[in-house]
């Protein structure tokens, strides 16, 4: 009789665990590392699409982006056995063992933010917040649209190392060969290695090296807060332009006062609400992982998977001017 | 006595040597290093690391040292920021008072770890940098305290200037220079910390209070730290728990040892501290001004460190050798 009744019990528990994780799935993101407030915005669309559909969510990440620190946080999730593994990869290669380990497990992995390029079968897809491929020439058209396509032009970059950087790069010194921009002269690219003060160092000395600076580009959102301030304190804006790449929440006075124009970038919230959305479809069932499959992302519309298991948030960059940048909270 | 002034006189004159050396060789292949805005910048880049050398210079001077200084500088922006965030209208210079006084605190539980347990201070101050960096993440649940946020009164301070275009910041890293000059020369207490690092075995027969003396070095250390942990706020605008002060211990170290404070207690000059940070300024300004690839530059930056230490060992070799000759 209580062996019975215990069967039955063992039997109910396992239905309504059952039952319990069909109706929400276990989404864990993992970022480069703590601190960063990217990856806050990010966070935050998670946080809210799991407020409104059936995921369970939670935010790890190491204290340095270093490109082994992920590791152990992805085994201790597949340990946990969560449904869904969304991570921006701080190595485009280190991380392959332990992704096999994880989908062998039925875990879905996605890659958030940034991929990992050449080693694409290690992953089950990736969401990056805009066509890469085009930055490179966004960025080369907003500093040739500030400074009249003409005069020099620098970029200051982050670590030599970084890949997104050196693509980016590459693709603006591409298109600066258009002869639109014939009158555009790329001077130097410099690295202040995404630290306050060895930005504003790298800033000041092409500054000092080349007096006829028209622009200069920063792709990255501590380098181009570091010069927007040199040029702010040395109170040449007139003469020389700042753009790149940054987060609204960080470039707000620079842009009421005058300092930059306009900078650009994307929204960092919509590739959390996507990637959270398509989990739970996939999961569901109401999505397919194929390219050239469809599905629908509420405030983002009809989402396509294109080459490579790869999906784009925005096509192009959002750009951020005095009259607009009070409308993004992040 | 005359002759060991004049040895003290000449290892500061070797650093200024040093740092004449410097600019004249980079202004030859670059006219703009030798220029007034050049030197705004190069003074820029040392007023965060001149008020933290100060109380590392007294830390080791007593025969210490402490390795906690960038996650003190890091804990009290922190907080400090948070409060600017979280207390909108509250008076900016109560930040100054905050900062200093968490620093205080923090380099207090450094000295009471070392005076009552008797640890080693790079042991203890090893521990400290990890913890306070720790509790800065979980103070300030991992997020930045974003420009917007720092009063526009402690940004200007690093922006608008008295005179010549120097910035008040700079001003504040000298007055600091000074009071501490003031301090080691003309107190009873500043002489101590020299008695205590030269003989700590002969330091409390001669009255000296060994404990409170080194709990005041580990204060001032955690005071001065959280000093520059505000000038940091009023420099970048942000506060950030992972890079506000991270690595800062390493800078501070190496400016103060260049500036001929012994690792072994007992020796050092204000004078030489601050020639040390101005080098070390000078060196940061020039290697992207020459056009050194950053690759290169972490390479560059540390073989100028040891070829500085090299020059200051034989200068002061020199000077012991000289000191001996004069007593007998």
């Amino acid at each position: 009789m209580l062996k019975k009744s215990l069967i039955a019990l063992a039997a109910g528990l396992a239905l309504s665990t059952g039952a319990l994780a069909q109706d929400k799935i276990d989404i864990v993101f993992i970022g480069k590392n703590t601190g960063n407030p990217y990856f806050d915005s990010l966070t935050k669309g998670f946080v809210e699409a799991c407020q409104k559909i059936a995921c369970n969510f939670e935010f790890v990440a190491p204290a340095t982006a270093e490109a082994t620190s992920q590791i152990p946080f992805i085994e201790a999730q597949i340990q946990r056995g969560v449904d869904v593994i969304a991570i921006s990869p701080n190595s485009p290669d280190a991380l392959n063992q332990v992704f096999d380990a994880a989908r062998a497990k039925g875990i879905i992995v996605m890659t958030v933010n940034g991929d990992i390029t050449g080693n694409e079968s290690h992953r089950d897809l990736t969401i990056l917040p805009t066509d890469f491929t085009k930055v490179g020439a966004d960025q080369i058209e907003m500093v040739g649209s500030l400074i009249g396509y003409e005069g020099e032009i620098a970029i200051l970059s982050a670590t030599t190392e970084a890949p997104d950087q050196n693509f980016w790069i590459k693709g603006m010194n591409e298109a600066i060969k258009d002869p639109k921009y014939a009158k555009m002269k790329l001077v130097a690219t410099v690295y202040g290695d995404d630290q306050p003060e060895k930005s504003t160092s790298e800033m000041e000395a092409l500054l000092a090296n080349y007096p006829d600076l028209k622009g200069v580009i920063a792709p990255t959102t501590v380098g181009v807060a570091a010069a927007a301030q040199v040029v702010q304190s040395r109170g040449v804006a007139e003469q020389v332009n700042v753009t790149g790449l940054g987060l609204p929440s960080e470039m707000r006075d620079f842009v009421k006062d005058g300092t930059v124009k306009a900078f650009q970038l994307w929204s960092p919230y919509n590739e959390g609400w996507l990637a959270a959305h398509l989990a739970v479809d996939l999961k569901a069932g109401k999505a397919k992982n194929e390219v050239g499959s469809t599905f629908e992302v509420p405030d983002l519309g009809t989402i396509t998977i294109n080459e490579g298991n790869s999906i784009n948030t925005q096509s192009s960059l959002t750009t951020f001017t005095a009259e607009n940048i009070d409308q993004f909270d992040f | 006595m005359n002759a060991l002034r004049s040895i003290l006189v000449r290892r500061e004159t070797g650093i200024a040597v040093m740092i004449v050396l410097f600019t004249v060789v980079v202004s030859l292949y670059k006219p703009q290093f030798f220029t007034l805005n050049s030197l705004r910048v190069i003074l820029l880049l040392t007023p965060l690391v001149m008020i933290a050398a100060m109380g590392q210079m007294l830390v080791l001077v007593a025969r210490h040292v402490d390795l906690s200084i960038g996650s003190m500088l890091g804990l009290s922006a922190m907080v400090t920021g948070m409060m600017f965030r979280d207390m909108p209208g509250i008076p900016w210079g109560l930040g100054f008072v905050v900062a200093i006084g968490i620093g205080a605190l923090l380099g207090l539980v450094n000295g009471a770890l070392v005076t009552l347990f008797r640890l080693p201070a790079i042991i203890v101050t090893l521990g400290t940098l990890n913890l306070y960096r720790g509790l800065t993440f979980i103070v300030s649940n991992a997020r930045q305290v974003d420009r917007q946020f720092i009063p526009s009164e402690l940004k200007a301070m690093s922006q608008t200037s008295p005179i010549l275009g120097i910035p008040w910041i700079i001003f504040m890293a000298f007055a600091v220079a000074l009071a501490t000059y003031w301090f080691v020369m003309h107190t009873r207490v500043g002489r101590q910390i020299f008695a205590l690092g030269s003989n700590p075995v002969a330091a409390p027969l001669r009255g000296i209070k060994v404990t409170q003396v080194t709990l005041l070095v580990f204060a001032i250390s955690g005071a001065l730290s959280g000093l520059a942990g505000i000038m940091y706020a009023s420099r970048w605008g942000f506060v950030n728990p992972s890079n506000t002060g991270f690595g800062f211990e390493f800078q501070v170290i190496a400016a103060v040892v260049i500036g001929g404070v012994s690792i072994n207690g007992g020796v050092g000059s204000v004078l030489g501290v601050v020639l040390g940070v101005l080098l070390m300024g000078c060196v940061a300004a020039a290697l992207p001004l020459l056009g050194i690839p950053g690759t290169a530059q972490g390479a560059i930056y540390g073989a100028v460190i040891l070829v500085a230490l090299l020059i200051d060992r034989s200068v002061r070799q020199q000077g012991i050798a000289g000191l001996r000759i004069a007593r007998a």
